[in-house]
């Protein structure tokens, strides 16, 4: 885009008569240049095939999300078996990563929540190495309140937004991530 | 409080645009107590072309709530024509401004106007702005901005910006636009989330958090060229961007180092420098307008509260003392208010603190308020509520009196950037 104004001049008090030319614009110099915007698409990322064991709907490993309770940061006993069958995964596949997605309902600041589900995707991954996967096949992140998986605006919906995602990326690139 | 309840549709083809070209709405909801009463004559010269200037500036005028239009009849008033100004000042208007719209040899144009002040019987001043014949509306910005400042002592933030993001199906849409929410410009599309949108003290950059790698990462975008590149992307979450006034530095808040802490980081993302030092969230920094301080969100007392340190770390005062939940810290340009959202009885609202009484003011009655964010003159804040259900941008005086709602047909609006003055 070009430059858009120039404002040449600006004159100086003028005091009683209304009839008084405005002042020379030939003495001013530009003094703005405001630009435009130049539209950017963002890229994203694939995701691609990975082995079958890990989406194989009969197999613990397909299961992905943990959920928690209001204002809760711990992993709920009900998901100790989830939680230990992606361990031993892990543990067996060294050269397997993961990316733990932590996510709060809407209710509050974005950032604020983002720090929330943060210790949410922490809580997740603390288990899983203590279970003993190694600390960095394992990223824990968040994503706030800004990926709800029910986009409903009630204590149904809430209650399914307050979870962990798990997803994998397989050593030769293939993956969830 | 008298409340005043006008509409001004400022763009007529809202309902047949598609959402990368739709404009934003603006509804004014309330205005000040005392408003003075101004007339802008009908602009002289090339008649479609003066009438986007003249539009431009009553527009602008009334929408800041600070202004009254007096009727100054169909009569077009150049800037050299006799006024007699007792006259004016009969009809009710305390100022007139007149002026003309002249097509320049080499095609520019040339928008020149006077200002009166009716009750002292002098002008004011004047001015000439050259332009081109596709930014007529940018020059009537100019013009308001001047007739604003000599009226009010204070600056006009009508030549300034906006940014803020559209969430429209699965797309989300960072878009740039004109204060008064014209000539809106996607900057940035995605479809993953896009949050925490701030200007460069300049300007001419933005930074924000994109989560097009599955993740929270910062990034700094030249707006101009559409240039950008990523400030942080550590392992963990990237997030909460603030430039330093000086347009070098910003803090960020990173979980590389287990709970999220405030850094400080140079804008080509090297340099980094831990801040805050909590076992709990330490999130939403923003600079004083001198950067010597950092307010910041913390639980470190159990509830979210809002504290303060200082630009280079160490020790914490808190700041916020009522209610279980103050957060989205955003002190004024001029230094003297700090914005923030309350939790109150399960509503989010918006409030202010003066900072040297600490005296707090709820300036809404709304559900859920999020991301204040200070005009550059510091009398206005624009923020992100709810109504119906969807997201609008709603924008209030410090003093709560005026306000306005900005919304778009269709889409979501939501975390809203006010830009600096234009240099």
């Amino acid at each position: 885009m070009k430059k858009l104004l120039i404002p040449a001049l600006l004159s100086a008090l003028i005091l009683g008569c209304s009839s008084t030319p405005v002042p020379d614009e030939n003495a001013g110099a530009p003094v703005e240049s405001r630009s435009g915007v130049t539209p950017v698409t963002a890229g994203g990322l694939d995701a691609r095939g990975l082995p079958r064991e890990l989406s194989d709907p009969k197999s613990v490993l397909s299961q992905r999300s943990i959920y928690f309770d209001l204002d809760k940061y711990d992993v709920k006993d009900e998901y100790r078996d989830l939680v230990a069958a992606h361990a031993k995964y892990l543990v067996s596949h060294r050269d397997f990563k993961i990316l733990i997605q932590g996510n709060t309902d809407e209710r509050g600041s974005r950032e604020y929540n983002l720090s929330l589900g943060q210790k949410r995707s922490d809580a997740v991954k603390r288990s899983l190495v203590v279970l003993g996967a190694k600390e960095d096949q394992v990223e824990s992140v968040s994503l706030g309140e800004e990926k709800p998986k029910n986009p409903g605006h009630d204590e149904l919906a809430w209650s399914e937004n307050r979870r962990a995602d798990i997803l994998y990326r397989a050593p030769d690139g293939r993956g969830e991530f | 409080m008298p409340q005043i309840v006008r509409k001004i549709l400022l763009s007529l083809a809202l309902l047949a645009v598609t959402v990368a070209n739709a404009q934003l709405s603006i509804e004014i909801t309330g205005a000040g107590a005392n408003r003075i009463p101004v007339a802008i004559a009908n602009f002289a010269g090339d008649a479609a072309a003066a009438q986007i200037i003249t539009t431009t500036v009553r527009a602008d005028l009334e929408r800041s709530g600070l202004f009254k239009m007096v009727d100054p009849g169909n009569t077009p008033l150049d800037e050299n024509t006799q006024v007699f100004l007792g006259d004016w000042k009969a009809r009710g208007a305390d100022a007139l401004a007149a002026g003309s719209l002249v097509r320049g040899a080499d095609g520019r144009m040339e928008a020149r106007f006077r200002l009166y002040d009716t009750q002292k019987q002098v002008a004011l001043g004047g001015a000439v702005f050259v332009t081109g014949s596709t930014q007529l509306r940018a020059a009537g910005h100019r013009i308001a901005d001047y007739i604003y400042e000599k009226l009010t002592g204070e600056r006009g933030v009508f030549s300034t910006r906006i940014a803020y993001v559209i969430k429209s199906g699965n797309q989300f849409l960072l878009q740039i636009a004109d204060a008064d929410g014209q000539g809106a410009a996607t900057a940035l599309s995605s479809a993953e989330p896009i949050i925490s949108p701030v200007w460069s003290p300049d300007g001419s950059k933005l930074a924000y958090v994109s989560f097009e790698k599955k993740k929270p990462v910062i990034y700094i975008h030249s707006l101009a060229s559409g240039q950008r590149h990523v400030v942080a992307n550590f392992k963990g979450s990237n997030s909460a961007p603030a430039w330093a006034p000086d347009g070098k530095r910003l803090a960020v808040v990173l979980s590389k180092d287990g709970n999220s802490q405030i850094y400080a980081v140079n804008a080509d993302g090297t340099g980094l420098q831990r801040l805050s030092q909590s076992a709990g969230i330490d999130t939403e920094p923003r600079y004083s307008p001198d950067g010597g301080t950092i307010y910041f969100t913390s639980d470190r007392g159990g509830s979210p509260q809002i504290y303060r340190m200082g630009a280079n770390g160490g020790d914490a005062q808190r700041v916020t003392f009522d209610g279980s939940y103050n957060v989205s810290p955003r002190p004024s340009p001029d230094g003297k208010t700090l914005a923030f959202i309350a939790r109150r009885d399960g509503r989010f609202q918006l409030s202010v603190m003066d900072l040297a009484s600490r005296q707090v003011q709820v300036l809404t009655d709304s559900q859920k308020d999020e991301s204040p964010s200070f005009a550059p003159n510091s009398r206005m804040i624009l923020f992100a509520t709810e109504i119906g259900g969807r997201g609008v941008l709603s924008a209030v005086s410090s003093d709560g009196r005026i306000k306005q709602r900005l919304s778009i047909a269709g889409g979501d609006v939501r975390e809203p950037a006010w830009g600096p003055f234009i240099q």
